[in-house]
């Protein structure tokens, strides 16, 4: 907590755990949703021109990405290029100083990250995106707490999706191996049958069998018409699944085309793909 | 060598009082777990809130014995506890929205709402010692023994009495009553759920939907319910005196952190640990060993490890033995 200098935030190294506990949230609660406004016709989602960043310096620059309904994008880039940042100013996370975010014809920029997900994204964060002392179901109750409707069908086809959380639906998720956490999460977030769903580094720390598996399912999710936006490490593998395909270097599109296209580019792999 | 009332004994003097206080005490350490499961600092205005709400129970008892109401067998005092469960839940409401809610919009790093904690137990002592005053209160009535001592040796022959207080029995069973309702709550119900998922990873709560400011509402109200519950039953089995809360601050934190903060489940264990400790080592054990050993080997002195004014030093001494070789707490607590 000491990139800011807010003096309410400083503990002056105090980390004593008998009294105090890490681990306070990041995002904002307080802050109000604006309005929003219809803007129809373009892209399903179409977040266009965003600059911004944390503090006063900007780490995105007119970053635009777009996906259309059922599609599968994906954010490439070197270490630092702003990929999680870009999709984090999708969400709602980051104030833009330009540029806007419109998702099925409205303009949805005014908005906080929860209400976004009213309106149907969803996200599942890179790290600390399950409930490690609840049970794999309670998670995915929790996923659905917004919802007034019974749940119990969007349960069963996240179980259907991934039958592993069926067997272990009773353990707390933080028991659970890395790939099952990632299927934890995904399952969270689908929960609230989203209409695009937002997947930051889903394949961070996992096997490459389990990332293969990881990335069938996501083909499976796509196929059922829900959009996928989703920032990679394996760049290679998540060009082979995508639809439309980022490169981001320094905040910015570099390069902006067909996963296909992208693999094919000479100038893409032996830049980004080693080869 | 007479086992039988060796056993009376032990029953009297040591398991019954630490059951009675060993209750009061998981019941206080509950709620500062609450709150430092969930709102992720120390409280330590816990014990003055324990004042607060007994002081505001007592006051309603007074009303109502006053009017001529009365629970029979029971305390008056059970009656009350609803009315000043809600005064108290008012009070700590309104020191949140004044008080808390200014530093959790900051983002205020906990160490600062510790500090800030001990600012509002100041208040709050400074306040119950103002409303009710600083001297010793007894507002018990009702019947007073469900085992009387004298009854107990005549109807057994034995030579040791046996007494249980009607106001120990009452501890017992609440606190049973008590914890068993929070459990299901926190495990069972929708909310009690979403207070765990706001304990578990704020962020995500946020963003599946979940409202902090309820979180924090709930938790507090919980928090300050079973604050008076614990201190209006240890006024009731003991007696009341503001300034007895403040002390007992640190056997409740004891029992919070040898559980494991931020465990309910550590947060009982812990109390009744604490409670044992502290009666069996101030405990003169003169009488139950001169029934067991055989009279050469009886005793001299009175066989008492630490005289009863200090026993606040056991927990102290708990605390720092569970502190250096088990940080976490009996049971996984939150604590690392």
């Amino acid at each position: 907590m000491s990139r800011s200098s807010n003096p309410y935030q400083d503990d002056r190294g105090n980390k004593d755990r008998s009294i105090t506990r890490e681990g306070k949230g990041e995002v904002d609660s307080t802050r109000k949703s604006g309005s929003t406004r219809p803007a129809p016709g373009g892209p399903f989602l179409a977040a266009e021109n965003m600059t911004g960043g944390y503090g006063a310096a900007d780490i995105l620059h007119d970053c635009t990405l777009t996906v259309e309904q059922g599609q599968i994008a994906v954010i490439v880039g070197p270490n630092g290029a702003g990929k999680s940042t870009a999709m984090k100013a999708v969400f709602g996370m980051l104030n833009l100083r330009g540029g806007h975010v419109k998702l099925d014809g409205e303009d949805i920029s005014e908005l906080t990250p929860q209400d976004r997900v009213a309106r149907g994204m969803g996200f599942v964060p890179q790290t600390h995106n399950v409930f490690p002392s609840m049970s794999v179901e309670e998670n995915l109750e929790m996923g659905a707490f917004i919802r007034t409707d019974d749940f119990k069908g969007t349960m069963e086809q996240v179980y259907d999706l991934f039958p592993i959380l069926k067997e272990k639906r009773r353990q707390p998720a933080g028991e659970l191996s890395g790939g099952q956490r990632q299927q934890v999460a995904v399952g969270r977030a689908l929960m609230t049958r989203p209409k695009l769903l937002m997947l930051d580094e889903p394949t961070a720390g996992v096997s490459p069998i389990v990332m293969d598996e990881l990335f069938d399912r996501i083909i499976e999710v796509a196929r059922t018409g829900i959009s996928i936006l989703m920032v990679e490490q394996n760049a290679r593998q998540a060009l082979e699944i995508a639809d439309r395909g980022y490169v981001l270097v320094q905040g910015a599109n570099r390069y902006t085309d067909t996963g296909e296209a992208l693999l094919a580019d000479p100038e893409v792999r032996r830049t980004f793909l080693g080869g | 060598m007479d086992l039988l009332n060796a056993i009376v004994a032990l029953l009297n003097f040591v398991v019954i009082p630490a059951t009675a206080y060993g209750a009061q005490l998981a019941l206080g350490a509950l709620g500062v777990t609450l709150i430092y499961g969930i709102l992720r600092f120390s409280n330590f205005a816990h014990g003055d809130t324990m004042a607060f709400g007994t002081a505001m129970v007592i006051l309603f008892t007074w009303l109502f014995q006053s009017m001529g109401i009365h629970l029979g067998p029971l305390p008056t005092a059970l009656l009350a506890l609803p009315f000043g469960i809600a005064a108290t839940a008012a009070l700590v409401l309104g020191t949140d929205r004044a008080v808390y809610r200014f530093y959790r919009k900051q983002k205020a790093a906990p160490v600062i709402l510790v500090i800030v904690s001990m600012g509002v137990m100041f208040v709050m002592n400074g306040v119950t010692r103002f409303i009710i005053g600083v001297g010793e209160i007894r507002f018990d009535d009702g019947a007073r023994f469900v085992i009387n001592a004298g009854e107990f040796k005549k109807s057994t022959g034995l030579a040791e009495g046996l007494a249980f207080r009607s106001t120990q029995a009452l501890t017992i069973v609440t606190a049973i009553l008590v914890v068993a309702a929070l459990f299901w709550f926190l495990n069972r119900t929708r909310t009690g759920k979403s207070m765990r998922a706001y304990s578990d990873n704020e962020d995500l709560a946020l963003l599946s939907g979940i409202s902090p400011e309820k979180v924090v509402a709930v938790t507090w109200t919980i928090s300050a319910a079973l604050a008076v519950i614990a201190g209006t039953l240890y006024g009731l089995d003991k007696s009341f005196k503001a300034f007895n809360y403040f002390q007992l601050l640190l056997p409740i934190f004891a029992s919070a952190i040898v559980g494991g903060l931020g465990s309910p489940l550590g947060a009982i264990a812990g109390g009744f640990v604490v409670a044992f400790s502290e009666v069996s080592i101030t405990y003169a054990w003169k009488k139950v060993a001169t029934y067991v050993l055989p009279e050469s080997l009886a005793p001299d002195g009175l066989m008492q490890l630490l005289s009863t004014d200090y026993k606040f030093a056991v927990s102290f001494a708990i605390l720092i033995i569970v502190l250096l070789f088990k940080p976490t707490g009996l049971f996984k607590g939150k604590s690392v």
